[in-house]
């Protein structure tokens, strides 16, 4: 841009500082106080790790955060692989509906809780038992719509001209998407499958919803809200402060694999 | 010297894309070790029938026969055909050496024959400094070497090449042309070769067809296709040349202002039908003798120097459009003219063509 | 060809499809049916068809909740969209090579857990919470100032959680506006405010437009953030939906509840498309006025 005053420039880096302010005291505050060794969850009184110590010795949150483990993981697997085939698919036919955009931008937009209310609606109509089974399968949903949006973004710049030169070079269509299209994308798949292992393990109005009663379904983020609800101690700061670790380094990772992708 | 053999025929072949035709009823043969060139403007339908070549289009009519065996549908991964795309197409992810070997290991061939044949070919193709770099780390000229090596070592009975030069600057086309001529030579390949540009095709071409609107127009050697173009678009694409539009006589053109040029009018052209009489630029010479066939006396309107020649733009009564004449440098020197100076131009009635128009 | 080509791509194509379709389609359809059934006497669904449950969207007190929400949205989604194109044009003039760290700094938060995202605005905003100490650090000694559970800690949360999403959504055309075209308005005589009023703001609107819609629609859907900032005395749709299903146990009020969210939603959505399509038209004829 054109050059600026010194008095614009200060202007421009006081907001950026104001910025970066707003959105980082909060998050440094919590995890600050969760080292914190006295029992007020917002008083400062000195450093310890006794928090984390207690979450370790903590069942219900160790069995919450296995559920988790399993519902990402799981639901990730599945909706990286239909989102991947689906964003080749539709970026192959080139020529789409926009019904079928509609169809796969729904799922990002669309409120959790409505979601979360027609998935409910759907298995207490047909009798489905509710558990971790349920909660997979309503992951997925929005996960697959991640994947493909991050897939298709790395197919938009991808040169269709390799699978025809590797057809002409003597491939098959099988040995074509093995050794030139997967390796050409995989970055942008495991980008996607990473963003889509985030937001799962972050995800708690539809798992709250299609998890049933009962505690053995419960997952990381319903076994938060419930302590948040309950009163804010020193151990939701340390658990805070991991999740949020956690999922700051999936992310980081997967912005390192696949450029730009946050910025889709 | 025995007859040259066919090695593809071409034969009657349309397609079309719902209502567009693309190629309509394209007949032509290529020979054994041959460089072909598809010449024409874009949306001509070359591009087309090269991907028919290569089996990335089905023909809807006609047969393309390979040594004899229609290959119309068979999958471009079946064919001993192969094609240099004009993005390149390489594998992003693979190596100068992966890319090459590539085609090889889909046909399953012993390692050891891979890495021998593949040193052979990036030697040849002067890549072996570069075997292990990937392709984002080559430069343009560079990328085109790989294209073409890939596809060589495939030793394919045909080599299909899309538009090879277009993304290289003017100065590295121009080596290019000669390079690939030098290899076509050295591997005994035969080259189909498919682009716009028709000094390119005069260049490299052993034959060449011109192409417009999904057709035909002419298929023949560079020089008998300069000298003596099918039609009026043939004559206008390939090269320049001066028009003066008129009417057909019996030994020539009428042109509007009377003026008659002599030349020899092909048959099926009737006296009194609009027809364009042609010149091209170097056979025109300034300064005629008396005796030359034909004679028109104009001004001259700007002049170039191109090195060797002298281009002249010279305004006459024929054309609404100045006369472009070429004299040697030489010539020049003899009789200079300048901007503004009246000269005649003459040339022999052998040097005109007659089209219809 | 082509028609190979289309059955390759359906077979890819189908399994996702078919997932989207039972397990997103499907079920709302089936809310959407659910609003026109009446609530059992026992809670349940009694299968009679009825126009009540839309009615009852319409009824002063849940009307009056559904005005609540577009209000609380619509100020997060102003207060969003001013800080976060300032923080876009900061950033779009920086220099070059930290632009994409800033860029990526703004957006990390966004990226991590929401539910603790906003309960870091309960630990800053409660009694004894941050605000409050660093008030008595200055020497004030009255009582504690109530911050949270107010509407106002319901728009900070709402603003705090979706502000990278404004940053990112003004960043993308700010930083692709041509330089010069600033430098020539300057040349042709304007002041540095008349030409980010006349030139760079134009220019820059479908991104905040972008970063609007998307604010406004999460906002108004919300419900974590005035269940936990709001302390259940601000409902929001988001809420009234949930007390319906869990709580009160009306699953056709509900369903209509749900509908009318979805519908505002399709609302802005198609809005901003046709002001985006009215736009992209009024740019081509632009152009085709100048080529012709």
């Amino acid at each position: 841009m054109a050059e600026r005053s010194p008095a614009t420039r200060r202007t421009l880096w006081l907001v950026l500082s104001l910025v970066f302010a707003f959105l980082y005291i909060p998050i440094a505050v919590l995890v600050a106080l969760s080292f914190n060794q006295g029992g007020l969850p917002t008083v400062w009184s000195g450093f310890s790790l006794k928090w984390y110590a207690s979450l370790v010795g903590n069942a219900a949150i160790l069995s919450a955060a296995l559920n988790t483990l399993i519902v990402a993981l799981v639901s990730t697997a599945i909706a990286t692989l239909l989102g991947t085939l689906l964003a080749i698919g539709v970026e192959i036919r080139r020529q789409y509906g926009s019904g079928l955009e509609a169809l796969i931008f729904a799922p990002m937009i669309i409120p959790d809780i409505v979601l979360a209310i027609a998935l409910l609606s759907f298995f207490s109509l047909l009798d489905f038992t509710l558990g971790l089974h349920t909660i997979i399968l309503a992951h997925v949903v929005f996960n697959l719509a991640f994947v493909c949006s991050v897939v298709r973004a790395r197919l938009k710049s991808f040169d269709w001209s390799i699978v025809e030169a590797s057809a002409d070079l003597g491939a098959s269509a099988l040995t074509t998407f093995r050794r030139v299209t997967l390796p050409v994308i995989l970055p942008a798949v495991v980008a996607g499958a990473l963003l889509a292992f985030t937001l799962s393990v972050d995800e708690f109005i539809i798992a709250f919803f299609t998890s049933g009663a009962g505690r053995a379904s419960t997952t990381l983020p319903m076994q938060i809200y419930s302590m948040i609800r309950f009163g804010i101690t020193p151990e939701i700061n340390a658990l805070a402060t991991i999740v949020m670790a956690v999922s700051i380094t999936a992310l980081t990772l997967s912005q390192r694999l696949n450029r730009g992708v946050i910025g889709q | 010297m025995s007859e040259p053999r066919t090695l593809l025929a071409i034969d009657k072949v349309s397609k079309n894309f719902g209502r567009v035709t693309a190629v309509d009823r394209i007949s032509l043969e290529i020979r054994e070790n041959e460089f072909f060139a598809l010449l024409g403007p874009s949306g001509c339908g070359k591009t087309t029938l090269l991907r028919m070549l290569a089996g990335f289009e089905t023909p809807n009519h006609g047969r393309i026969l390979l040594d004899g065996h229609d290959i119309a549908r068979t999958p471009p991964n079946k064919r001993p055909v192969n094609l240099m795309f004009q993005s390149y197409a390489l594998f992003p992810h693979m190596s100068v050496r992966a890319n090459v070997s590539y085609g090889l290991e889909m046909e399953r061939l012993p390692a050891k024959e891979i890495r021998s044949r593949v040193d052979a070919i990036l030697a040849t193709t002067e890549l072996i400094p570069f075997a292990d770099r990937k392709p984002e780390q080559l430069s343009g000229g560079q990328k085109q070497r790989v294209a073409l090596a890939r596809a060589l070592v495939k030793r394919p009975r045909l080599l299909l090449l899309d538009e090879p030069l277009g993304a290289l600057d003017r100065k590295l086309r121009g080596a290019m042309q000669l390079e690939l001529k030098r290899l076509q030579h050295e591997v005994g390949i035969t080259f189909v070769i498919v682009t716009h540009d028709q000094e390119e095709s005069l260049v490299m071409a052993d034959r060449m067809a011109v192409l417009r609107d999904g057709k035909l127009l002419q298929c023949d050697t560079p020089h008998a296709v300069y000298e003596h173009p099918a039609d009026r678009f043939v004559a206008d694409f390939i090269g320049v040349m001066n028009f003066v539009p008129g009417k057909a006589t019996a030994d020539g053109v009428k042109a509007a202002d009377g003026t008659r040029i002599v030349g020899t009018v092909p048959s099926p052209l009737a006296s009194g039908a609009a027809a364009v009489a042609s010149v091209r630029p170097e056979r025109i010479r300034l300064f005629p003798s008396p005796e030359t066939a034909n004679r028109i006396a104009g001004t001259v309107e700007a002049l170039a120097y191109h090195g060797l020649d002298l281009q002249l733009h010279v305004r006459t009564a024929l054309s609404p459009k100045p006369f472009l004449v070429r004299v040697t440098a030489d010539a020049a020197d003899r009789r200079p003219v300048s901007s503004g100076d009246a000269v005649e131009l003459g040339w022999d009635a052998a040097d005109v063509r007659i089209f219809a128009d | 060809m082509v028609s190979q080509i289309r059955l390759r791509s359906s077979l890819l194509m189908a399994p996702a499809l078919a997932w989207l379709t039972a397990l997103m389609v499907v079920p709302c359809a089936l809310v959407l049916a659910l609003a026109f059934f009446r609530r059992g006497i026992y809670g349940g669904i009694e299968y009679t068809f009825t126009l009540e449950n839309f009615g009852l969207v319409f009824d002063p007190l849940y009307a009056g909740i559904f005005l609540n929400s577009a209000r609380i949205a619509g100020t997060a989604t102003l207060i969003a969209v001013v800080i976060g194109y300032a923080a876009a044009y900061a950033i779009a003039a920086a220099p070059r090579r930290l632009q994409p760290v800033f860029l990526f700094f703004a957006v990390l938060p966004f990226w991590s857990n929401y539910l603790i995202r906003t309960y870091a605005w309960i630990v800053l905003l409660n009694r004894e919470g941050l605000i409050t100490q660093l008030l008595r650090w200055f020497g004030y000694t009255g009582e504690p100032p109530s911050m949270l559970y107010t509407e106002g800690a319901v728009i900070a949360g709402l603003v705090y959680n979706y502000l990278p999403f404004v940053i990112l959504a003004c960043y993308a055309p700010l930083s692709r506006l041509n330089p010069e075209l600033a430098e020539a308005s300057r040349d042709l005589g304007a002041s540095a405010m008349t030409t980010f009023r006349r030139v760079i703001l134009p220019l820059t609107v479908p991104g905040i437009a972008a970063g609007a819609v998307f604010v406004f629609v999460l906002s108004i859907g919300n419900f974590v953030t005035p269940a936990l900032l709001g302390g259940g005395r601000f409902q929001m749709i988001g809420n009234l939906v949930y007390d319906q299903f869990l709580t009160a146990n009306d699953w056709p009020f509900g369903a209509a509840l749900a509908m009318a969210l979805i519908a505002i939603m399709l609302l802005v959505l198609t809005a901003q498309a046709l002001a985006a399509d009215r736009a992209a038209g009024r740019a081509a004829e632009a152009k085709g006025g100048a080529d012709g």
